[in-house]
């Protein structure tokens, strides 16, 4: 699945990144604990995740996330944006909640982290 | 050592070894130099060198008339004449007469050479034509100068633009093993994460395996947010060598009272404004646990908490 195919599914906006679309999403993780993020989820897997202050993004870095999606309209703030532009780390935005993100996703195809396997 | 090791040792040689020395050619003498000179004239007396060098905090001076230099005296000719009881005699009678110089028109390399050489710990910079003294050379100017070509300061300066290169403390020596040093202040989360994203851009730049890497910044990061969430402030370290990789994050207290709940998933005393933040689970110290091949944790409370790591990088992805 590309990033394009999230867009499209979860009727996203794009707040950054916007050329990188075309990026394959490998595996997906919805999560608003940012320690379980960093327990628990695998390199280059789109972050699905309610939260929207700067350390999601860095967060994201840490773990080698390669994009995220932030549910239920929540707009992240400007540094938030710029850090994640400086890291070239896509944001999107979709209006569905949470779970129905994840769903929809899921049903789409896209695994979850403990499923994937090389 | 496997063959992954052999890679990263190949790979840490090839590239940044012949980077660094190229470094030393491409960069002159007045591009890493220090301008601001302290200096001390011929007629005071060691009395007064021994003040100077205890209040600026060095360990040497060149001697100067009319901006020309005409000495060096460090602080083995003042041990000496304390030890002789002189230290009323001046400069001039104590100083060393012929001094290794360098102008500042050389390349980098001419100044390691003769500092090899020598070894001394300072080379006069003299201005070619004029004669005169226009800076000095330490081996912690060519460090730094080095490392400013090597673009790691770029990297902070990309963070953090107001506070270019003042946290940021780097040394690398010609064995390849690279010192991290980063000062953490407490309670600033907006700044959370600086010094595992640096950390985290060094290892890529090195060469290091991905899983390595990612092991390492997640290390760093969950010790950065403990600092900066619970402590009064600390300090990340790393020591990087081709088969390991050293991280110690050490603060200044309040320090944990039972140590082994701390190690326990699930334990926290986080307050409701860390846990707004998505922290606060009580999984940062389980989850350094689960990167590190090592870890030791050493906290005293009213004194601080030292957490010690160590990833072989050998050992794969977890």
């Amino acid at each position: 699945m590309t990033l394009n195919d999230v867009k499209e599914i979860l009727e996203a906006e794009v707040v950054a990144g916007k050329d990188d679309l075309m990026m394959e999403i490998k595996m997906g993780c919805g999560c608003d604990l940012m320690s379980d993020v960093l327990a628990f989820t695998k390199a280059e897997s789109l972050l699905l995740t309610g939260l929207t202050n700067p350390q999601v993004v860095r967060t994201a870095e840490m773990t080698d996330v390669v994009a995220i999606c932030f549910t239920r309209g929540k707009k992240p703030d400007e540094d938030t944006v710029r850090l994640a532009k400086s890291r070239g780390l896509p944001l999107l935005i979709t209006q569905l909640p949470m779970f129905e993100s994840c769903g929809r996703l899921y049903k789409s195809g896209l695994v979850g982290c403990s499923e994937y396997e090389r | 050592m496997n063959d992954d090791t052999n890679k990263v040792t190949q790979l840490v040689e090839g590239r940044e070894i012949t980077r660094v020395h190229e470094l030393q050619y491409e960069l002159k003498i007045a591009d890493v130099m220090t301008t601001d000179v302290i200096t001390i004239s011929a007629t005071d007396s060691m009395k007064q060198l021994r003040e100077l060098l205890r209040s600026k905090r060095i360990s040497g001076t060149p001697v100067v008339k009319n901006r020309k230099i005409v000495g060096i005296v460090s602080i083995e000719d003042l041990i000496k004449c304390l030890a002789n009881r002189e230290e009323n005699a001046s400069i001039g009678e104590k100083m060393t007469k012929t001094v290794a110089t360098i102008y500042d028109d050389e390349p980098l390399v001419n100044a390691v050479v003769k500092l090899n050489e020598y070894g001394i710990g300072r080379l006069p910079v003299i201005e070619r034509g004029r004669s005169e003294l226009v800076g000095i050379l330490t081996k912690e100017d060519i460090i730094k100068g080095l490392l400013k070509k090597l673009e790691i300061d770029y990297q902070i300066r990309e963070v953090r633009p107001d506070q270019e290169g003042t946290l940021f403390n780097n040394t690398l020596d010609a064995k390849m093993r690279v010192q991290f040093k980063y000062d953490i202040p407490s309670r600033d989360i907006s700044r959370a994460g600086e010094s595992a994203s640096v950390l985290k851009k060094t290892l890529k730049r090195l060469g290091f395996h991905p899983q390595i890497v990612r092991r390492a910044a997640i290390i760093a990061y969950e010790s950065e947010i403990n600092i900066v969430l619970y402590s009064h402030g600390g300090q990340i370290s790393a020591q990087i060598q081709p088969n390991y990789i050293k991280i110690k994050a050490s603060d200044t207290g309040p320090g944990i009272a039972d140590v082994e709940q701390a190690k326990k998933p699930g334990f926290s005393t986080a307050p409701e404004w860390v846990r707004e933040l998505g922290f606060g689970a009580g999984m940062g110290i389980p989850n350094i646990m689960k990167c590190a091949d090592k870890m030791t944790l050493k906290s005293e409370v009213g004194i601080g908490t030292v957490v010690d790591t160590i990833i072989n990088v050998d050992s794969g992805p977890n």
